[in-house]
């Protein structure tokens, strides 16, 4: 099995995740005259792409590594419980819970707009609820505990895609590709323009969402441990060296990269997800 | 033309009755450093540039309970050079517990041609407090810009506050709605310290409400600060946005009224 089906799966905009109520600022840059067409559409979606649709896949990218790893250590827990039937232990540092905490975090020093974070952190709770019913997993359950008000979408669905079978490189297409094909149906019906027109823009996208992925998983490949966030990271593992085998260190590990991964930023789109709160009118949730 | 490299310091030390004192102020040509008042630096930019292969690195040091200011006497334009190597400018400021920062420079024009990297790393002890301006300036008037990238990453007692790039010059976001659109200007302000806290508790339902304006917007942060973020013509309407932006978050310190909330499918 190599993850492609559950990637279809995920993908696919008819998920019931909520992610159709989302327009990713295109309904606010419709309002404003700064989105009137096809050409501008263009523009926006590959504007978006590479600014949040980067970071979101790194985090996805990221929430994946870290669900991966955190499931084999919550495996060994569940041997050790089956071992010795006893009250399971209450230490939520063995579930990977403060890492979770702590990408989510990150995701949130990425999101300076608290319109967005407030977006990210509803879609991510819907898809958190879906994905705990699809593909029940511990390390689903540890997010969920981790970050009750909801986590980040990208965290989510890294953690969904881990659960699923994915690599990190289909977490991080997924979350490029969800990125521009929510604004992209947006604007379609915002704007009345023909969705074959439209499909060919994210057509012509598909190179750019290949890098995005491919540049996001890079990211954490050559991110090396903070050297100068004394306690940021809580690792302890400098020098760049990999850790042993044991699941708890090479978690601790993977975080201490986290600091690294883009932030690309895109000014226009914090003050389109502002802007659009203050729309009566509103369709879309963002 | 040869690639210069320099490295200068800002460090203050507590001199007792609450006053600050600059313990060090080593200048680094074309890093020269100014002492213009008690408690203020401007930098002087001693020659042309940054040009492509420079490699500047500024450190501030604000030792706890002290105060400091570093502005910089006119913009800096980054100029293409002969080396194939981006010409890179880093840093580096730390701010101990209960000091304040105030660092506001003027702009960073990329002149077309040029390559250039801005890399801030902001260590911020746990009640320390920051003013942080960045303003760039998408080439000279009329002309295209250069290609730039900066980074900032924000740390308050090593967690994250606020890590961001922003990527100027390339094609993907050249004239995207989604990032700059029309504007030759992009500018933020970090504001942050203990009295730009977030409620104790988070939920997602009260989440703080940004104060908007044309071209500008104060967002809170998650964490203890508020970005101020604003595009702009030019300079000046720029410089006014981020103002305006700054004042609100300032005057009214993160409130958290009922938030419009978002249905839950």
């Amino acid at each position: 099995m190599n993850g492609d089906a559950a990637l279809l799966l995920l993908a696919d905009s008819r998920l019931p995740a909520g992610g159709h109520a989302h327009s990713g600022g295109v309904e606010e840059a419709v309002r404003r005259g700064t989105v009137t067409g096809a050409g501008d559409l263009a523009r926006f979606l590959r504007g978006r792409l590479a600014t949040a649709g980067l970071v979101t896949a790194a985090l996805a990218a990221a929430a994946c590594e870290l669900a991966a790893v955190d499931s084999g250590g919550s495996a060994g827990r569940e041997l050790r419980a089956a071992c010795d039937p006893g009250p399971p232990p209450a230490d939520d540092a063995a579930d990977g819970v403060p890492l979770w905490r702590r990408l989510d975090a990150e995701a949130d020093a990425r999101t300076a707009s608290p319109a967005q974070r407030g977006a990210a952190r509803t879609q991510g709770r819907l898809l958190l609820r879906t994905a705990r019913r699809m593909w029940p997993s511990a390390a689903l359950d540890a997010l969920a505990r981790a970050v009750p008000e909801g986590p980040h979408h990208p965290v989510a669905l890294g953690a969904a895609a881990a659960s699923a079978g994915c690599a990190p490189r289909q977490a991080a297409l997924a979350a490029a590709y969800t990125s521009v094909t929510g604004p992209a149906t947006a604007a379609v019906r915002l704007l009345g323009l023909d969705p074959v027109t439209v499909h060919r823009l994210l057509a012509d996208l598909a190179p750019a969402l290949e890098d995005t992925a491919h540049v996001a998983c890079a990211s954490l490949d050559d991110a090396v441990p903070a050297d100068d966030e004394p306690d940021g990271c809580g690792a302890g593992h400098h020098q760049g060296r990999q850790p042993g085998r044991h699941p708890e260190r090479q978690a601790a590990w993977q975080a201490a990269r986290w600091h690294a991964l883009p932030g690309h930023s895109a000014p226009a789109l914090d003050l389109l997800a502002e802007g659009h709160l203050t729309n009566p009118m509103k369709l879309f949730v963002s | 033309m040869t690639a210069v490299t320099a490295r200068a310091l800002i460090r203050t030390e507590a001199a007792g009755g609450g006053r600050t004192r600059l313990e060090t102020l080593r200048s680094d040509p074309p890093l020269t450093l100014r002492q213009t008042g008690p408690r203020r630096v401007h930098l002087v930019s001693t020659g042309a540039g940054p040009l492509r292969g420079d490699h500047l690195e500024l450190g501030v040091d604000v030792a706890p309970g002290t105060s400091l200011e570093v502005r910089s006497v006119g913009a800096t334009l980054v100029l293409p050079g002969l080396a194939d190597t981006p010409s890179v400018m880093v840093v580096r400021a730390r701010v101990g517990a209960g000091a304040t920062l105030h660092f506001s420079p003027e702009p960073t024009v990329l002149a077309a041609g040029c390559v250039h990297r801005l890399v801030v790393r902001l260590s911020l002890a746990e009640d320390a407090t920051v003013f942080w301006r960045e303003e760039i300036v998408f080439g000279r008037h009329g002309e295209r810009p250069g290609r730039g990238r900066a980074r900032f990453d924000a740390t308050v007692a090593g967690r994250p506050l606020l890590r961001q790039d922003l990527l100027v010059g390339e094609e993907a976001v050249d004239g995207s709605p989604a990032v700059y659109g029309d504007a030759r200007c992009v500018g933020s302000t970090l504001i942050a310290g203990p009295a730009w806290a977030p409620p104790a508790v988070p939920d997602v339902k009260r989440e703080r409400r940004a104060a908007l304006g044309d071209g500008w917007a104060a967002l809170p942060l998650a964490g203890p600060g508020v970005q101020v973020c604003a595009l702009g013509a030019d300079a000046v309407q720029l410089r006014e946005r981020l103002r305006r932006g700054e004042e609100a978050a300032a005057t009214s310190p993160p409130t958290t009224p009922p938030a419009t909330s978002a249905p839950d499918g």
